[in-house]
This record gives structure tokens, C-alpha cells and sequence, in this order.
């Protein structure tokens, strides 16, 4: 008798009937506005990493030489880089789609407010918006991961390991970027997150081992994001994974529910007036 | 040439609503490429490049690789935008001004912002000890050369295109391999023959030569003459071309 | 009779000001109900609440017998909106702001297909279904607006200022459309601040100023009510019209003296002309017309609609 009352008196506060759907629906929008010079521009995107990495792993690795890791072993610089070239790939996709793109679709295009018109919610708007934002980084890390593999790197076994660790850097960094954009006011706040992107990117144990800093700002590096991100996925790489990496699913995890979570309420604040 | 002035001084006016911002960018982001790259990678280079210590032998290039995206910032999108979206050179058009004019003073505030950002770096560069030469300042010379070199052509281009995904191929075909494959963060001799004539070819290196021989003190030679003469060809057929594409477009 | 939209002491505010303070709305099935009212009125404001994207930050509101507040994407599923400002999407061409509109609602592509094909059949846009939104001209766009409400069959289709900018030939085009609209059984809920536009398309209206609504009927029980059969209008050369304001005492029922006019309210305009010339006031112009709206808002505010 209680089990079958019970339904009925358990508040709905969120419903998560159609939610899948109608966050489709946006992402499918993205799609249908794909023209033929777009197409050019995403196909295009894995490169860029790519050309860090000879530039960076390559150029620059012969004027370095080996690297020691924590453990002792010596491993080339490019093997070193190119983990964290992947992990801030990932970030630095996440992020243009996330803030730019959608700060202009908010506030510019007034597109939400068309969408909001329709059965569809903001968080929906948000998901949907993150989803396209994946589907373009999932492609970017796919191809990374080849070169790594045929620049023997890493071995293809690590590669399909580190893949959907990429994927949940691209989900944490996407929904990151989508609440940083229902905070800023204009463009030309874009300065700023510029800065702090190029300041994680230099200061994230991407190019060194954080271990070449002082204590202080070795600690405070040691919270961000990006260096959490480019730990978990140099730790596939090169090895060895143990609790540490856990640690960071974890925290890549919380950003991403928490990001999310506070993206779609200040949306919902911004929009629904 | 004094109409140009005054379209100078639109965009300077224009611009102080918008210098805090890019002060940010213009003092900021040297000072982590600094720290972040020339101190943290260099410790790791033990041999120093060139008989140059890493830091000293990247800054010069930092510098003239910081007038090239300084330069490319400026005439790509707000020259789009011009055209496409705030129709401003149409405005300028209507007022009793040559196509030069426009031209030339939009030219001479990128000059001008090339020149703030390369000064600033500079300051920075001196404050880490880096500065070893009295021809330290030529440098500044270098940069607004090399920004022209980059800018001009950069205008022509984005002046015939209708749509920023172009800009979008423009940097990650040929902004973003220039800056990282012409000797600014290591020798373009250990780029493959392909890649090094490549390098050779586009305007970047050039500038970075120049700025680095008068950041370290050493003599240019007839190399150094070849790299100006060769900056200054990039500047003048830039110009030429951006001369007529603005032509095509505002005078119908 | 059923009552798709009701409200009950609705009150909107915004950051300390108040845009709608406290109004008793019904709204039925079929019918073509208007919000009338000057810049400011917040009749935006009162359709955002309706369209469930602004939360009421007080009173009653019920829309199809449900809480937006609880139900807001079971309610929109059934509601069409064109908002004030036309916020089509510009990456899009014509026919997929419809497609991809109607996906927003579920509705299968094939359908929307289809549907969008009718629609801009509907709205006389078929020639220009492949071209981008930004060359179209602002009538084109408003009616690519209202056919992209229309997308999912909805109950109720909300119009925020539906023909406001638009030139005559357009406007009639759209309220021929809105009257067909109508026929069809569907509610429209429309706000406007012209006068000849609630007269054509609405059955009953309520007049709002400065967040209440200061009155309600149908247009000719309005008028009826608040004005007088006729209106002359007089203009004088003179600097000030007030100075013959006096010299007209007695004339009508009532006499408004707007800076470049006077109105004077009669049964029988053309009898108090006649009495206007015989008192050898030689005004510069006389006009005779039938009562509108406007006067029975210019009674009600003292104030003219469309300044
Ligand atoms: N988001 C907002 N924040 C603060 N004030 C607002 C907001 N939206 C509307 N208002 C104020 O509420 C009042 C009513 O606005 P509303 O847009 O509802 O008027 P309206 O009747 O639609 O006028 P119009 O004919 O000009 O469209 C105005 O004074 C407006 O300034
Ligand atoms: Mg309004």
C-alpha cells in the first residue's frame, strides 16, 4: 500500500523526462548551420596541437634532450609534451566552442531566447551546446592520439586509454567555460580569459614537470584543472596509474557537475528575466 | 597624407575605450611566456643555443613573434568587421577621404599598437636581465617593421573574404605554423630543407634575425641588409594589393 | 466558458520597479484578446510571463490549466510566440529556421519537412525558402516569425507588436493571416499600441497604462462606453489652441485640447461643424471622423497613444 502510494507524493523538482531529446535538438541546430567553409574550419582543427607538438615536442625537445620523470626514468621530451599537449588541446577546444561562440550566441545572436520560447530549458540549451562542443573535440583527440601512436610516443593500448579521459577533460573544461560565460559582461572580458587560458597552458607542468617551481606555486599549481587533466593523462601515457589518477577523475568529474549545474541556473537568471 | 592623420585619430579615439583590456594582454601575457617558457623550458636546456643562454637567445624572437600576433590581431577582425558588420571605412568613405587615406591610417594605428606591445615586452625583457646590447631599442624598429610586413598583406586579405571562418583558416594554416616554425623557439637550421625554405620564405624569421642580432649585440652584416630589404617587399606589395581590394570595395 | 489563459493580481518587478502591478486577466479559447497600451505599458512584460519564460513575482497565473512555474515546457509545447523583436536564428536559411525550430519540439523530421513547406506557403515566403534571414526586409521577417510560431500547431500564438514597423501592404498581409488564424479556431493573444489593428483583429481587449489595466471590453463596447459616435477635429492657426478653447463651451459632450488640436466629442460631428463655422471661429482645418480607440484611451489617460 505504502510502495504504491509513494509516486505520488515524492515532489517532481527536476524532471529528466525528455531531457536527452531536446538537448539533442540543439546540438542538431549546430549541425544544420554547418556550411561549407565550416566544415573546412572543424575538419581542419586537429592541426593545431599537431604543430605544437613538432614545434614544441620536436624543435625544442632536441635542444633538451631527456627528461627524468618522478621515478627516475628518462623519457624524450616529445613523449613528455605530448600528453599535455593532448590535455590542453582538449581544453583550449572545449573552452573557444564554450565561451566565445556561446557568449555571442547569447547575448548577440539573442538565439536562446527562441530556443527558451520552446519546451527546451536552459540547462537543455547548456548540454546541447556542450555535446557539439565534444563532438568536435572527441574527433580533434582521436586524431591526436594516431600521431602519438605512429610517432611511437605511446603504445595503442595507452591510446585507447587516454581517449575518454580526453573526453571528460573536454566535458569539465565545456562546462568550466559555459559558466565563465554567464559571467562575463563583453568582449572585451575575453582578455582576460585569454590570459588565464595561456597562464594554465605555461604554468600546468604542461612544459616542464611542476617540480621545477617553487613549493608555493608548485601547490597552487597542483589544484588547477589543466594540471590535474594533463596529470591524469600523462600518467596513461607514460605510467605508472595509481590512486593520484583516481583522484583526478574525481575532481574532473566535480567540475563538471558543478559547472554545469551553476551554468544553467545563471542562464535561467540571464534569460528568464 | 594629412587626411590620413585624421583617420589615424579615429582609431586611436576609438581605442582608448578599449586600453585597459589589451594593456592586460599587451604586459600579461610576456611576462608568462617569460616565466612560463624562457625561464621554466630554458632551465631545462643546458647547453644554451648558439652560445646564448635559452632565455636570452628566446627573447628577441618572443618579441618579434609578439609584433606579428599584435599586427595579425589588428587586421583581421576589426578589418572584417569594418566592411562586413560596422560598415566603418563606408563611413569614411562618404567623408572627403582617399582610399590611401583610409588605408594608410588604419595602417599606421596597427603600426602603432605593434610598437606598444614590442615596447612593453621590452621593458619586461630588461626587468629579467636580458637586454645585453645599446642596439637593444633597434628592436622596436624591427618589430614595426615586421608587424607592417605581416599587417599589409594581412589587410588585403581579410578586405576580400565575407565570411571569419577564411580568418579562421588564415591563422591555423599560416599565422600559427609562421610563429612556431621560424626560429623563435629553436634554430630553423634543424627544420627539414622544406620546412627551412619555408621558413625562410615568410616574413617572420626575418624579424626575428634582425631583432635578436640587435638584442644580443651582434653584428647584422649584409644578411641583416638582405632581411630588411626583403620586410620592407612584403610591406610594399601588402600595401599594393590592399590598395585595390579597398579600392574594389568602396569605390563603386 | 473555458479559460486557456487566467491571472489573478499579476505582478511583475524588476529590481524594485514595478512593470505589472497587479492585473486580473481571462483569456478563452478562440477568441483574439488584446493587450493595448502605450511604450512602457508592460504589455512585453505580461506576455514574457505568459510565454512562461519570466517568472511572476506575484499573484495567480494559470495557462492551460497548468503552473508555469511547475509545467513551463508542457505549457510551451502548446504555445506559439513572435516576440517584439524578431529573433530568428541568422546562421539558418529561411526553410531551416522552421526545420530546425520545430525540432526544438519534438516533432519528426519528415513532419517538420513538410510543415515547413506549408507554413511558408502560408506566410507567401516560398520563393526566398533557401535564402539566408539577414537580406530578407523587416515585413518578410515578421512573417517568417509568426509562420516559425506556428511550427508546432499550437493553442495559443502570442504576438508581441506582430505589424509594428511594418508598411501598410504588410501589415494587411499579416492580419490577413492572423484573421485566417483565427477562423482556424486558434487563440491569438496580440499586443499593439495601434488602435486600428485591436479594432481589426481583437473581439475583446483591455487597455493598460503603467502596469494596470485601466479598461476592458471589446473595442466597440469600449467606445461606446468611453466616447462619444463622432470626433471633430479642429486645428486653428493660432499660436496657442487653448485660447479657443473657451469660445467652443458648450459644443459637445466633452472637448480634449492637444497641443496642435482640439477634439471635440458629438453624436453628429457634422452638425457641430456647421456649428463651428456659424460661430465664425474659422479653424484652418476641420476634420470629421468616427470615434476610435484612441479617444477612448485619450479619456481614459488624458494622454495620446502614439506620441
Ligand atoms: N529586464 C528588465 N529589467 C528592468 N526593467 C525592465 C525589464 N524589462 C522591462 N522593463 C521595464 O518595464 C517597463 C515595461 O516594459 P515592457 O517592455 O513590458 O513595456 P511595453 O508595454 O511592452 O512597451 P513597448 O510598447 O515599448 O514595447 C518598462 O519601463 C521597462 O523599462
Ligand atoms: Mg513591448
Amino acid at each position: 500500500m505504502v510502495t504504491f502510494l509513494m509516486p505520488r507524493f515524492v515532489p517532481r523538482l527536476v524532471s529528466f523526462e525528455g531531457m536527452g531529446r531536446r538537448s539533442a535538438s540543439v546540438t542538431e541546430r549546430n549541425i544544420a548551420c554547418l556550411r561549407s567553409m565550416y566544415w573546412v574550419v572543424m575538419v581542419s582543427g586537429f592541426v593545431e596541437p599537431v604543430l605544437y607538438l613538432f614545434s614544441i615536442g620536436v624543435g625544442v625537445g632536441a635542444l633538451i634532450g631527456d627528461l627524468p620523470l618522478p621515478g627516475g626514468r628518462l623519457v624524450g621530451y616529445a613523449e613528455f609534451v605530448a600528453p599535455a599537449m593532448l590535455a590542453s588541446a582538449a581544453m583550449t577546444g572545449a573552452l573557444s566552442e564554450t565561451t566565445f561562440n556561446f557568449f555571442g550566441k547569447m547575448k548577440f545572436m539573442r538565439l536562446y531566447e527562441g530556443i527558451l520560447a520552446t519546451p527546451v530549458r536552459p540547462i537543455e540549451i547548456a548540454l546541447g551546446e556542450l555535446a557539439w562542443a565534444m563532438v568536435r573535440g572527441v574527433l580533434y583527440s582521436a586524431a591526436f592520439l594516431g600521431i602519438m601512436v605512429a610517432m611511437d610516443l605511446t603504445s595503442a593500448a595507452r591510446a585507447l586509454a587516454m581517449f575518454p579521459a580526453t573526453v571528460l577533460i573536454g566535458f569539465a573544461f565545456g562546462a568550466l567555460g559555459m559558466t565563465v560565460s554567464t559571467v562575463i559582461r563583453s568582449w572585451q572580458d575575453f582578455d582576460l580569459i585569454v590570459a588565464g587560458q595561456f597562464a594554465l597552458l605555461l604554468f600546468s607542468g604542461t612544459f616542464v614537470p611542476p617540480t621545477a617551481y617553487p613549493a608555493v606555486v608548485r601547490w597552487l599549481i597542483e589544484v588547477t584543472p589543466l594540471y590535474r587533466s594533463v596529470d591524469l593523462v600523462r600518467a596513461l601515457s607514460l605510467g605508472p596509474v595509481g590512486w593520484t589518477q583516481a583522484l583526478d577523475v574525481l575532481y574532473l568529474l566535480a567540475v563538471l557537475v558543478i559547472g554545469l549545474t551553476v551554468a544553467g541556473r545563471r542562464m535561467e537568471k540571464m534569460l528568464c528575466k | 597624407m594629412v587626411a590620413g592623420a585624421y583617420v589615424l585619430e579615429y582609431h586611436l579615439v576609438n581605442y582608448r575605450r578599449t586600453w585597459r583590456s589589451s594593456a592586460l594582454s599587451t604586459l600579461v601575457l610576456p611576462l608568462l611566456t617569460m616565466l612560463g617558457f624562457g625561464v621554466g623550458v630554458g632551465s631545462y636546456v643546458s647547453g644554451g643555443v648558439e652560445g646564448a643562454p635559452y632565455l636570452d637567445w628566446i627573447v628577441p624572437g618572443l618579441i618579434a613573434s609578439t609584433a606579428v600576433q599584435t599586427a595579425i590581431g589588428e587586421a583581421t577582425w576589426p578589418v572584417l568587421s569594418y566592411f562586413e558588420w560596422l560598415k566603418v571605412y563606408f563611413a569614411q568613405a562618404a567623408a572627403p577621404l582617399r582610399v590611401a587615406d583610409i588605408l594608410g591610417g588604419h595602417l599606421a594605428f596597427m603600426a602603432f599598437r605593434v610598437l606598444t606591445a614590442a615596447a612593453a615586452f621590452l621593458v619586461v625583457a630588461a626587468v629579467f636581465g636580458t637586454i645585453h646590447s645599446w642596439w637593444a631599442p633597434l628592436t622596436l624598429v624591427v618589430s614595426v617593421l615586421t608587424g607592417l610586413a605581416v599587417a599589409a598583406p594581412s589587410v588585403a586579405y581579410s578586405s576580400s573574404i565575407s565570411s571569419d571562418s577564411y580568418l579562421a583558416i588564415l591563422m591555423r594554416f599560416a599565422v600559427l605554423p609562421m610563429s612556431l616554425f621560424s626560429g623563435v623557439f629553436f634554430p630553423v637550421e634543424s627544420l627539414p630543407v622544406v620546412l627551412r625554405w619555408a621558413a625562410y620564405v615568410l616574413p617572420l624569421w626575418h624579424g626575428v634575425d634582425l631583432s635578436r642580432d640587435a638584442m644580443l649585440g651582434l653584428a647584422p652584416g649584409w644578411i641583416g641588409l638582405l632581411h630588411v630589404v626583403y620586410l620592407l617587399i612584403w610591406c610594399v606589395a601588402g600595401w599594393a594589393v590592399a590598395h585595390r581590394c579597398f579600392r574594389r570595395r568602396l569605390v563603386v | 466558458m473555458e479559460s486557456l489563459i487566467h491571472a489573478r493580481g499579476l505582478v511583475k518587478r524588476f529590481e524594485g520597479f514595478t512593470a505589472v502591478d497587479g492585473i486580473d486577466v481571462d483569456v478563452r479559447r478562440g477568441e483574439a484578446f488584446g493587450f493595448l497600451g502605450p511604450n512602457g505599458a508592460g504589455k512585453s512584460s505580461t506576455m514574457r510571463m505568459i510565454g512562461c519564460v519570466s517568472p511572476p513575482t506575484d499573484g495567480v497565473l494559470r495557462i492551460l490549466g497548468l503552473d508555469p512555474r511547475r509545467d513551463g515546457p508542457k505549457i510551451r509545447a502548446k504555445l506559439g510566440v513572435c516576440p517584439q523583436l524578431d529573433n530568428l536564428d541568422i546562421e539558418l536559411s529561411v526553410r531551416e529556421n522552421l526545420t530546425t525550430y520545430a525540432r526544438f519540439f519534438g516533432i519528426p523530421r519528415r513532419v517538420a519537412r513538410q510543415r515547413a513547406d506549408e507554413l511558408l506557403e502560408f506566410v507567401q515566403l516560398t520563393e526566398r525558402a533557401d535564402s539566408k534571414v539577414e537580406p530578407l526586409s523587416g515585413g518578410m521577417k515578421r512573417r517568417l516569425t509568426i509562420a516559425r510560431a506556428l511550427v508546432n500547431e499550437p493553442e495559443i500564438v502570442l504576438l508581441d507588436e506582430p505589424t509594428t514597423g511594418l508598411d501598410p501592404q504588410a501589415r494587411h498581409l499579416v492580419w490577413e493571416r492572423l484573421f485566417r488564424l483565427k477562423q482556424q479556431g486558434v487563440t491569438l493573444v496580440l499586443t499593439t499600441h495601434y488602435m486600428d489593428e485591436a479594432e481589426q483583429l481583437c473581439d475583446r481587449l483591455v487597455v493598460m497604462d503603467g502596469g494596470r489595466i485601466v479598461a476592458e471590453g471589446s473595442p466597440r463596447a469600449l467606445i461606446e462606453q468611453y466616447s462619444t459616435r463622432e470626433v471633430v477635429e479642429l486645428r486653428f492657426a493660432a499660436e496657442s489652441q487653448e485660447a479657443y478653447a473657451e469660445k467652443l463651451a458648450g459644443l459637445g459632450e466633452r472637448l480634449e485640447v492637444l497641443p496642435d488640436r482640439i477634439l471635440l466629442y458629438v453624436a453628429d460631428g457634422d452638425k457641430a461643424a456647421a456649428e463651428v463655422q456659424r460661430r465664425s471661429l474659422a479653424p484652418a482645418s476641420v476634420l470629421v471622423r468616427r470615434s476610435s480607440l484612441e479617444d477612448v484611451f485619450l479619456h481614459l489617460t488624458g494622454r495620446t497613444l502614439v506620441d
